[in-house]
């Protein structure tokens, strides 16, 4: 407990988590705002007042990977160490608060942009949370942001360096995933199993019949079930995170 | 105490610490010198279980310090007094790492009080400067109260005045009978601080005995003369087989001859004396001596003299 308060009095000591928070909330229900304002003709869908999730998903994971390497960046993680030289424990309570707090901004990002889009949409005859594949696609984003906060975590704490661990997970994220479908043949193949091309199925997959017509929601591809696809991108997460730990644990400080 | 045995750490085909075996004593300061690059920062980080070493083992009191439980409380250390996030309150960087060793939260404030930064304790630590740096990093070493206190070129950088109260505060924790490790590249500096010396150059140990003991051992005695018939008495010397420097301004610096034995000589040839100097060898030249084969990073440095 108390490597949960060290970590918690680190976090919120400095101005940069905040800011990511904002910008989070900011960039998802702005997003979401601008699309409920404008959707026009038919009653709004529960998924597109949360299509634009992934917005908020990349900066806290931004903000997750921060707090790994800006204690790298400035030695801090030395100091770390010192004071706690088992070193799995201090990682594993920060993986704790990191996650707890992305969880809370990807429901507070995600109820706000359910909410506002209830109140700007012209027709929001759909927009009520009945069933539980509804509950999922909104409620959803809060488990999302927990788990890409815990890859973000283990990707920061194998590279160390913010400009690196940022890059990995933007250009993986919002490059890769896209380029492999390009690939002849086994393009679309290898594209179905991406972390989080399977998680957007998690969010989108399976809506309700009456809320989307047939083809016209966002992209939801891959095998799995919606609850599958989402163990399978946080079981992606642990293995990274677990995997640094192990690194973290064997690596000269 | 803190005892190395037979400690080792490569890296790849590097070896940055070679078989380093060395005690240091509760109740004293202890100087552990070298040149840049000898080792000392990547020992005191094995000390304190940053790096693992490759071969040997270091231990504090008998333990591993990873054997420490709350180990603040055991060992206090500054190695980089930049280890600071630059946007986090000197309060707030003592306070998560009073609470991750269980330390009350006004133990804080006692530190912050002991190095005078009381004052700046909510300003951002990056905006102090080195000295704040320092200070704020001593305030962290000290925060667990521990035995063993370990610096890492505590007084590189900073202002006589911030150097005179490093010293002055190390030598007041050795007095209250703690262990004090304290690295440095400057010899000059330690002999006034330390009453100990552990002297490694590329990572060997090439001493460890009392800093007076090392001073005497160490310092070569030299005899300067000055005389209108230098070069007469020069020949002479030489000639006698002791080694004679001609320096710039004319006076001549022997080596392996007693003031006397000069005296004598010039009496016994009717040479004028006009000074007759014994010269203790500066600290600084001795330390050259002994490390001179063991500085990683030699620069050419220009003869001077003959």
């Amino acid at each position: 407990m108390t490597l949960l308060a060290v970590e918690r009095i680190k976090l919120f000591s400095t101005r940069s988590p905040w800011w990511c928070m904002l910008l989070a909330l900011g960039s998802t229900i702005g997003i979401t705002a601008i699309i409920a304002a404008n959707w026009d003709g038919a009653p709004m869908p529960v998924l597109g007042a949360v299509f634009s999730y992934t917005f908020g998903l990349f900066v806290i994971m931004v903000m997750a990977a921060l707090a790994v390497t800006t204690e790298y960046r400035f030695g801090t993680i030395k100091s770390t160490f010192q004071a706690v030289p088992d070193r799995v424990s201090p990682m594993i309570a920060k993986a704790v608060v990191v996650m707890l707090l992305s969880g809370l901004v990807g429901l507070a990002a995600a109820f706000g942009s359910w909410g506002l889009s209830w109140v700007l949409a012209d027709d929001n005859s759909d927009l009520a949370l009945t069933t539980a594949n509804d509950w999922r696609h909104v409620a959803g984003i809060g488990l999302v942001f927990a788990a890409g906060a815990l890859l973000a975590l283990g990707i920061g704490a194998l590279v160390r360096h913010t400009a690196g661990a940022v890059s990995i997970i933007l250009v993986f994220a919002l490059v890769v995933e896209n380029v492999v479908a390009l690939i002849p043949n086994i393009g679309d193949d290898i594209q179905k199993w991406m972390p989080f091309t399977v998680v957007n199925k998690f969010i989108f997959g399976d809506p309700d019949p009456s809320a989307i017509p047939e083809g016209a929601g966002p992209p939801a591809i891959g095998e799995l079930s919606p609850w599958g696809s989402f163990a399978y991108f946080a079981g992606i997460a642990l293995a990274i995170y677990i995997i640094s730990l192990v690194v973290v644990k064997r690596r000269d400080a | 105490m803190i005892e190395a045995v037979g400690l080792t750490k490569r890296y790849g085909k590097t070896v940055a610490v070679d078989n380093l075996s060395f005690t240091v004593e509760p109740g004293r300061v202890t100087g552990f010198l070298g040149p840049n690059g000898a080792g000392k920062s990547t020992t005191m980080r094995m000390i304190l279980g940053l790096d693992r070493p490759s071969a040997g083992k270091v231990l504090i009191d008998g333990k591993s310090y990873g054997q420490l439980d709350r180990p603040l409380r055991t060992v206090g250390a500054l190695l980089d007094a930049k280890w600071v996030h630059p946007n986090r309150s000197a309060r707030a960087h003592l306070q998560w790492m009073a609470k991750s060793n269980g330390l009350p939260a006004k133990r804080v404030d006692e530190v912050l009080d002991l190095v005078g930064l009381t004052k700046v304790a909510k300003r951002r630590a990056g905006g102090f400067s080195l000295g704040m740096s320092q200070r704020l990093g001593i305030a962290g070493a000290l925060l667990g109260d521990p035995k063993v206190l370990l610096f890492d070129e505590p007084v590189n950088g900073l202002d006589p005045e911030g150097i005179l109260w490093i010293r002055q505060f190390m030598q007041g924790l050795a007095a209250d009978g703690r262990t004090v490790l304290v690295s440095s590249h400057l010899l000059s500096e330690m002999a006034v601080t330390a009453q100990d010396l552990v002297v490694i150059g590329r990572g060997r140990l090439i001493s460890q005995s009392s800093t007076t003991e090392f001073v005497e051992r160490s310092t070569e005695n030299t005899v300067r003369v000055r005389s209108p018939h230098a070069d007469k008495l020069g020949a002479m010397l030489v000639d006698k087989g002791f080694t004679v420097r001609e320096d710039e301004d004319g006076s001549l610096t022997v080596t392996g001859a007693a003031s006397d034995e000069i005296g004598d000589i010039a009496a016994a040839s009717g040479v004028v004396l006009h000074e007759l100097s014994p010269q203790r060898g500066s600290l600084e030249q001795a330390f050259m001596q002994l490390t001179g084969d063991s500085v990683e990073y030699h620069a050419e440095l220009a003869e001077t003299g003959k």
